[in-house]
């Protein structure tokens, strides 16, 4: 039965009242599930998101490094990073890490989003863009703490991962996770990746030495439906700038729920403002003004 | 030198654009607005509504998405937008160039500006002799917009490169300050209309035909008259009222 039901959406940016649809039927979260310290960095991943978006091969640039290109791009949606850190010992340790985007449980893009229906956050954690309400403006890409909206200056529109929403409504796992050969990537509920998760930095510390090993799941911003193993998740920042505390400027929070509706609104009070002057206080004439008429009425 | 070199392009671009077109002055009245002025007021004001429309589509989609459509739809109003924006600020700095001198702050306008209730309130019929060619009201709305004109510019680029070249944070306080400052001007916009139409009838044609009645003078600016006339705007109020009475 779960299988074959359709995507219900969350929330919907710049959408007044609740989203249509909304606790229907039930919904898990899904989640994907990254481990960094399995990954080899084969990018078989990369090849399958371009595959199955069917996005357009082109020329990238080497820069002496191991990554395809030094950024995701608005056709090239999930990356491995790769990061050499030096351990205080001297040791070197070899990061990678897929970077793509992570589905906030608290969206900063939707937050900032201006366009009716252009982001849409559905019950099951997916955080989808749809282009075609797409505005081009842009502030998506201030509103996400991890640099993941890319804008595509041909069609004035911004893309990103869509964690597979065309695959995941239809029982499938994304097209990473198909593709993964070392079971680094894995889908599944939210829960049961946690579980996955919390049990495989377990391992890390107890088998492994990684005194520091941890799970990846920010709660400044809620959580996230894409989360990783780390071998030190106390400095995240070392794995190709993924942020500790990822936050949403208050401005999209506040600002834009808040005080633009009322101040808008304070804008049209400003015209019932002048209409009331108008009827008490009355048009100030050029003087003299010609006397009354005596008999007149009203 | 600087102040020279600006009245040399303020009095070049007078003349070549009051020959385009012409001002009827009629007995009994003053030129109030060249051709000049008016048709920088009006480009101004064709690029503040063109921006200003796009932009509330921008804006609280929810409340004005009625808008979008007019310009093409929401992605070609947000690419018009800031060209919009570009044109009324490139316009409006014309118009500063032009209206500097009579904008600038009298000792007057603060008497004026304290006087303000007594005025809203339509209590004082006159406008208080000090007041010249602008007055404290219309000078403090100029001065906002040009104010405003910074804040829109400096915030403007910051969101039209957007937080691939300024950063997110630059993007999330300009987002906020270039919403403020349209806000206050949306408000500003409503009492501008409101007064040179139906609050102070006569003024409109200021700003269309370029003329003034002599009574809408010494009403609203008797500084100004008394400069333009020599006459003392009181007694020609006063005289002017003897003859309607003596008529009636």
């Amino acid at each position: 039965m779960a299988e074959r039901k359709t995507l219900q959406t969350e929330q919907i940016s710049g959408h007044s009242g609740p989203g249509p649809g909304r606790g229907m039927q039930r919904e898990f979260e899904v989640c994907k599930l990254i481990d960094t310290t399995t990954c080899i960095g084969c990018k078989a991943c990369e090849v399958a998101c371009v595959e199955w978006n069917d996005m357009p091969f082109t020329p990238t640039f080497f820069d002496n490094t191991y990554q395809t290109m030094p950024q995701t791009s608005y056709h090239f949606w999930n990356l491995i990073k790769f990061n050499e850190h030096q351990n205080p010992d001297g040791t070197i340790q070899w990061l990678m890490r897929k970077d793509q985007c992570m589905h906030c449980a608290e969206p900063g893009c939707l937050a900032a989003c201006p366009a009716d229906g252009a982001i849409v956050k559905y019950a099951n954690g997916i955080v989808d863009f749809n282009q075609e309400n797409c505005i081009g403006c842009e502030f998506c890409v201030s509103g996400c703490p991890f640099e993941i909206p890319r804008f595509n200056p041909m069609t004035k529109k911004v893309y990103k991962c869509t964690l597979c929403s065309d695959r995941v409504g239809q029982g499938l796992e994304p097209a990473c996770i198909k593709a993964c050969p070392t079971g680094c990537l894995k889908f599944g509920s939210k829960d049961d990746m946690k579980f996955i998760a919390n049990e495989r930095a377990k391992q890390l510390k107890e088998n492994f030495g990684f005194q520091n090993a941890g799970v990846y799941d920010p709660q400044s911003i809620g959580g996230t439906h894409v989360i990783y193993v780390l071998h030190d998740a106390t400095d995240p920042e070392r794995y190709g700038g993924l942020p500790k505390d990822p936050t949403i400027p208050w401005s999209y929070t506040i600002w834009k729920w808040l005080f633009k509706p009322v101040l808008g609104t304070f804008a049209l009070f400003g015209f019932v403002g002048i209409i009331a002057h108008y009827i008490t206080a009355g048009p100030r004439l050029p003087q003299p003004e010609p006397p009354k008429k005596e008999d007149a009425h009203g | 030198m600087a102040s020279r070199a600006l009245d040399r392009f303020d009095d070049a671009a007078r003349s070549k654009i009051d020959a385009l077109g012409q001002t009827t002055v009629y007995r009994g009245e003053l030129l109030r607005h060249p051709v000049y002025t008016r048709v920088l007021h009006w480009t101004v004001a064709l690029f503040f509504f063109l921006a200003l429309f796009t932009g509330f589509g921008i804006y609280l989609p929810w409340l004005f998405r009625w808008f979008t459509p007019i310009f093409g739809g929401g992605p070609l109003s947000r690419e018009m937008h800031p060209w919009f924006g570009l044109g009324f600020v490139v316009f409006f700095t014309l118009q500063v160039l032009n209206w500097l001198k009579p904008m600038l702050w009298a000792p007057g306008d603060t008497k004026w500006m304290l006087n303000v209730h007594k005025i809203v309130s339509n209590e004082e019929k006159m406008d208080p002799p000090e007041t010249g060619f602008f007055n404290a009201g219309q000078k403090v709305m100029f001065w906002e917009i040009v104010a405003g004109c910074v804040v829109y510019l400096i915030t403007g680029f910051i969101l039209w490169g957007g937080a691939r070249y300024f950063g997110r944070i630059a993007v999330a306080i300009s987002y906020v300050l270039h919403d403020i400052s349209a806000l206050i001007m949306l408000g500003g916009i409503f009492i501008h209309i409101y007064q040179s139409t139906f609050g102070e009838p006569g003024t409109f044609q200021a700003m269309i035909r370029g003329a003034v009645s002599e009574a809408w003078a010494w009403t609203f600016h008797p500084a100004w008259y008394k400069q333009v006339t020599g006459r003392d705007p009181v007694q020609a109020c006063e005289e002017a009222r003897r003859q309607m009475n003596a008529k009636s």
